[in-house]
C-alpha cells in the first residue's frame, strides 16, 4: 500500500468505515438488527449470506440510498450522515449494481462523464485522458471510445468499476459482481480486486457463493435474518463451516442419485436451426434425445444457444429448420398453449420477468397455465376455493415460505419464487421438464432443496433438459451432458466420463472424441 | 430503483417517515384529497391572474352543480358519458393499451345509432331501443377493433393510430349530414332529421337523466365482475401484468388486444348512441363535447377502478356542470375549466407517481 493517504485516482483513502448498531426496519421485518460492520483501507471484506439476510440493506445504508432507523456510520472515526448516493460519492464511497447502470448508446468516455459536475461543455477529452491513465494504473483494460452496447458483460462490469473509480470510489461496494460473468471474467475481476486492494482501497464484496469468498476476501461477515453471525479472517476458513454459518445447519453439498431404469425417448430434437433475436444463426442443426427418467444436462457458456434451443422447443421462437418431437408427436407447429398442454413444462431462466406476475397473488400465479382445467372452474367463473385448495398444497409440498397464499409474489425471495414455480410446472405432470438456469440467485437451501426435487421427478421418471451455467450443477445432476458452443452441439458425454475440466474445454469449442 | 428512496428533500423524508404509520388505504385518501386540494389553489392562482375572485367561482360551481335538484340531476347526465368513455379506456388498458380514440368511438356509434333510429323509427320502442344499443356499440367497437387488429398483427402503436382515427370518424360524421342523413326539413342546417320518439331513450321524472345512466351503471358493474371473477378477467390482468409471461403461458394475446379493444369501443359508442338518443334526438356534428378525452382523464386517474371511475366521474361531473355557470357568475368562458380538471390529472398523476415508489 502507497504511504501517502492519496489513492492512484487522485482521491482521498478511507483508512477505516464503521457501521455501528445499525438497525433498519421495514413493515413486518427487521432487516437489519443491530449490525457491526467495518472496512479497512487494502482490505476486501466479503459479505456473505443468503437472499433476504440483510446484505443489501446494510450497504445501502452505507452507500446513503436508506436511512438506518438507529445506529451510525464513521468513516475514518468521524460520524457522517448521508441523505443520498450523492452524499455517499462526496465521501468517496461508490457501489457497483449488480444490474449495470450504463446507456448503452453512449460510448465509455461518455458514461463516465455522464452526471458528473461540468461546465456547460463535457471536456470529454479530458474524460477519456485520466480514463486512460486510470485504466493503466489499475490494470483494467478498457478503450474509451467503444460504444457500450459493443462491450461483452465482462467488459462493461469494468466500465462500472472504472466510472467508481473516476468518480472518486475510495470504499467500493461490489453487489453480487460475479453473478453475471463467465469463468474467465471472474478471474479477470479479481485480478483487478486485488490490485485496487493493493492501492490502497476498502473493498466490499457481496456474494452467497463460498467459494468465492474463500478466494479473494481478507476478512468474511455472515449475515443471516438480518444479524451479523459472526466476522472472521479468512485464513483456511472451509466451505462447509461458511455454509453451516449461513444457512443455521449442516449443508448437504451432493445429491443423491438413485438408479432409475430409463424410458423410451420423451423428446427428440432432430436437426434444429433458429436464429437469435439480432437473426444470427443461434442453433445450428441440433439433435439430442432425453428419454423418461433422464437428466440431460446442457453446458455452455451463456449465448452459445442455449436460450434459443429451449424457446424453440417451448413454442417462444420460430425455427428455421428441424423437427422437435414430444411423446414421438411433431409439436413445431404447435401454439404455446398445445405444447403446455401435450405435456411440456418450463422453469424460464429469467424468472421474475418471464415465469411470474408480480403483482399478482402466490394464487393467481400458481393457475398462469392451468387456470383452464375443470377442476378450477365454475362455469364462466373460477372455482377460488379449488384454486385455493391447490395453491396450499403447492405451498405445502414444495415448502414455500409465503405469509399467505394472497401476498403479491414480488415480496417472496428469490428462492421461494421459484420453488413456486417449479411447484406451477410440477403440477401439471409433465412428461418433459425444461429447467433453465434452475438454481441461479437461489440462496444455498433452497438450491439444495429445488435439485432434490429435480431427483425426485427423474425418479419418476420425467424426461428433463437441465440447461446451467453452472458446471456443478450439470456434474451432480445429469445423466448425459451435452455442450453447446457457437450453436453447434460439440459433443454429448456420459456422466460418469465428464469432468469439470472436460467440460470446460468442451465448452470453449474443443470437441471430444468418443 | 436507488433514487426510490433517495431523500433529496430532508422535509419530504420526514414526511414520509411520520407517515409511514398510516394504514395505506387512509394514505391513498389522503394524498388524493391533497392532490385535489392542490389542483384547487393552483386553479386559484389562475383565476387570480384574470382578476377573478376564485372563492366566488368555486361558489358559483357549487350552486350551478349541486345546490339544487336541477344541478344535481345535470351532474348525472354528465356522468354517462364520462362513464362509459372511462370504461372505453380502463378495459383496454388492462391489457396495457392506451385507447385515446374514445372521440371517433363515440362518433361511429353515435353514427351507427342515428341510421338504425332513422330508418327504423317505426318499430316500437321496446323493440328499437335494443337494436340502437346495439347499433351503437358495433359502431364504437367497429372502429376501436381496427385499432386493435392493426396492432395486433402488425404491431401498430394503438395510441397513434386511436387519435388518428378520431379525425377520420369526426369528418365521416361531418360528410353524413351535410350529405346523406342531411334533413330535408331542416332548411340548411348540418344535421340529420329529429328521431321518432320511438328512438328517444325514456327519461327519469322530468329530468334530462335517461335511461343511459343505467347501461353507464350495468357496464360499470359487469367490468369489474368480469375482471376479477372470471378466467377472461384473470388472463387481462396477467397480460396487463406481463406479457411475456402470458404468452409464455400460452395466453392468446392477440385475441385479447383485440377484443378488449372492440369491447371498449363499444362502450364509447354506447354512449354516442345515448348522446344522440337522449339529449341530441338527431346526429348533428360536435356531439362529443371531449367526452372521449375527459373519459381518458376519468380511468387514468381512478387507475382504472371501477369504484373509482364512478367517483372521480362524479367529480368531474360536478366541474363540468358548474363551469358552464362560471360564464353567467363570473363572467369566464366555460372551458376555464378544463384547466381545473388538466390541473387535478397532473396532481393526481404526481401522487400516484410518489406512491408507487414508496411501495
Amino acid at each position: 500500500m502507497n504511504p501517502t493517504n492519496i489513492l492512484p485516482s487522485g482521491h482521498k483513502r478511507i483508512d477505516h468505515a464503521e457501521l455501528m448498531g445499525i438497525v433498519k426496519r421495514f413493515p413486518g421485518v427487521l432487516a437489519n438488527d443491530h449490525i457491526n460492520f467495518d472496512v479497512k483501507a487494502g482490505e476486501i471484506h466479503a459479505l456473505l449470506g443468503e437472499n433476504g439476510a440483510g446484505k443489501s440493506t446494510l450497504m445501502k445504508i452505507l452507500y446513503g440510498l436508506y436511512k438506518p432507523d438507529e445506529g451510525e456510520i464513521r468513516l475514518n472515526g468521524q460520524p457522517v450522515v448521508f441523505h443520498s448516493p450523492a452524499d455517499a460519492l462526496t465521501q468517496g464511497i461508490g457501489m457497483i449494481h449488480q444490474h449495470f447502470m450504463l446507456v448503452p448508446t453512449l460510448t465509455v468516455a461518455e458514461n463516465v462523464a455522464l452526471g458528473m459536475k461540468s461546465g456547460l461543455v463535457m471536456d470529454l477529452k479530458q474524460v477519456k485522458k485520466r480514463l486512460v491513465e486510470l485504466s493503466a494504473v489499475y490494470g483494467l483494460k478498457i478503450n474509451p471510445d467503444a460504444y457500450v452496447w459493443q462491450l461483452s458483460v465482462g467488459e462493461q462490469q469494468r466500465v462500472e468499476i472504472v466510472k467508481a473509480l473516476y468518480r472518486g470510489g475510495a470504499l467500493i461496494i461490489l453487489d453480487e459482481p460475479t453473478a453475471v460473468l463467465t469463468p474467465q471474467e471472474v478471474k479477470e475481476l479479481f485480478v483487478t480486486l486485488r490490485q485496487m486492494r493493493e492501492q490502497g482501497h476498502a473493498l466490499i464484496f457481496i456474494t452467497h457463493k463460498l467459494y468465492e469468498v474463500q478466494t479473494l476476501s481478507d476478512r468474511i461477515t455472515v449475515m443471516r435474518d438480518g444479524r451479523s453471525v459472526d466476522t472472521i479472517a479468512n485464513n483456511g476458513v472451509e466451505q462447509r463451516t461458511l455454509a453451516r454459518m449461513m444457512v443455521g445447519r449442516d449443508v448437504q453439498f451432493q445429491v443423491d442419485r438413485p438408479v432409475v431404469p430409463i424410458g423410451e425417448v420423451k423428446l427428440s430434437v432432430r436437426g434444429l436451426s433458429a436464429t437469435n433475436d439480432q437473426d444470427l444463426p443461434a442453433l445450428k442443426h441440433i439433435s439430442l434425445d432425453v428419454r423418461a427418467g433422464e437428466i440431460m444436462g446442457v453446458a455452455g457458456v451463456s449465448g452459445n444457444g442455449q436460450r434459443e434451443l429451449a424457446e424453440c422447443i417451448a413454442g417462444l421462437r420460430k425455427a428455421t429448420g428441424g423437427e422437435v418431437f414430444l411423446n414421438g408427436k411433431s409439436i413445431l407447429g404447435l401454439p404455446v398453449l398445445d405444447r403446455l398442454n401435450a405435456g411440456l413444462s418450463f422453469v424460464p431462466e429469467e424468472r421474475n420477468r418471464h415465469g411470474i406476475i408480480g403483482s399478482f397473488s402466490v394464487a393467481e400465479n400458481a393457475i398462469l397455465q392451468n387456470h383452464g382445467e375443470p377442476a378450477f372452474k365454475r362455469g364462466m367463473l373460477f372455482n377460488f376455493g379449488a384454486i385455493a385448495r391447490h395453491t396450499d398444497d403447492l405451498i405445502q409440498r414444495f415448502n414455500v415460505k409465503t405469509p399467505t397464499r394472497e401476498t403479491p409474489i414480488k415480496n417472496l425471495s428469490g428462492g421461494n419464487i421459484q420453488k413456486l414455480i417449479l411447484a406451477r410446472e410440477l403440477s401439471r405432470h409433465p412428461a418433459v421438464l425444461i429447467a433453465a438456469q434452475p438454481t441461479r440467485g437461489v440462496d444455498i437451501g433452497a438450491t439444495e432443496y429445488i435439485r432434490n426435487i429435480l431427483i425426485q421427478q427423474r425418479s419418476e421418471q420425467v424426461a428433463m433438459l437441465l440447461i446451467s451455467e453452472d458446471l456443478d450443477e450439470i456434474l451432480a445432476l445429469s445423466d448425459r451432458v451435452a455442450v453447446l458452443y457457437e450453436g453447434e452441439i460439440v459433443g454429448i458425454v456420459n456422466r460418469e466420463d465428464a469432468d469439470v475440466e472436460m467440460l470446460g474445454l468442451m465448452m470453449a469449442g474443443v470437441r471430444h472424441s468418443s | 430503483m436507488e433514487t426510490a428512496n433517495s431523500p433529496s428533500f430532508p422535509m419530504l423524508a420526514t414526511w414520509q417517515a411520520r407517515t409511514a404509520n398510516i394504514p395505506q388505504p387512509v394514505r391513498r385518501l389522503l394524498g388524493f384529497a391533497g392532490a385535489f386540494a392542490l389542483a384547487l389553489i393552483l386553479f386559484s392562482v389562475v383565476l387570480l391572474a384574470l382578476g377573478k375572485d376564485p372563492i366566488a367561482a368555486y361558489e358559483q360551481i357549487y350552486l350551478g352543480a349541486l345546490a339544487d335538484d336541477y344541478g344535481r340531476s345535470e351532474v348525472i347526465v354528465k356522468m354517462i358519458p364520462f362513464i362509459l368513455c372511462a370504461l372505453a379506456v380502463a378495459i383496454p388498458a388492462q391489457v396495457g393499451l392506451v385507447n385515446v380514440g374514445g372521440e371517433g368511438q363515440i362518433y361511429i356509434g353515435a353514427l351507427f345509432a342515428s341510421v338504425v333510429a332513422l330508418a327504423f323509427g317505426d318499430l316500437p320502442a321496446p323493440i328499437l331501443i335494443p337494436l340502437l344499443v346495439v347499433a351503437g356499440m358495433i359502431g364504437g367497437g367497429l372502429w376501436a377493433g381496427i385499432v386493435g387488429i392493426l396492432k395486433a398483427y402488425i404491431s401498430l402503436n394503438e395510441t397513434i393510430c386511436s387519435l388518428l382515427l378520431s379525425y377520420i370518424a369526426n369528418l365521416i360524421v361531418e360528410y353524413v349530414i351535410h350529405g346523406p342523413l342531411k334533413d330535408p326539413g331542416g332548411s340548411n342546417w348540418a344535421y340529420s332529421a329529429r328521431f321518432s320518439d320511438n328512438a328517444i331513450l325514456p327519461m327519469f321524472g322530468d329530468t334530462r337523466i335517461s335511461l343511459g345512466i343505467i347501461f353507464a351503471l350495468v357496464a360499470v358493474g359487469v367490468y369489474f365482475w368480469v375482471l376479477n371473477y372470471t378466467r377472461w378477467g384473470y388472463k387481462m390482468r396477467v397480460i396487463g401484468g406481463n406479457a411475456e409471461a402470458a404468452r409464455r403461458s400460452g395466453i392468446q394475446i392477440k385475441q385479447y388486444i383485440i377484443m378488449t379493444m372492440i369491447i371498449g369501443g363499444a362502450m364509447a359508442g354506447l354512449a354516442g348512441m345515448v348522446e344522440v338518443t337522449a339529449i341530441q334526438e338527431r346526429l348533428r356534428g360536435g356531439i362529443s363535447n371531449g367526452y372521449g378525452y375527459i373519459g381518458f382523464l376519468v380511468a387514468w386517474i381512478a387507475l382504472q377502478r371501477p369504484v373509482g371511475i364512478l367517483l372521480i366521474a362524479a367529480i368531474l361531473g360536478i366541474i363540468s356542470v358548474g363551469g358552464d355557470w362560471l360564464q353567467i357568475g363570473v363572467n369566464l368562458p366555460a372551458s376555464t375549466v378544463n384547466i381545473l380538471m388538466a390541473f387535478i390529472l397532473f396532481f393526481i398523476l404526481r401522487n400516484q407517481g410518489m406512491q408507487k415508489k414508496e411501495a
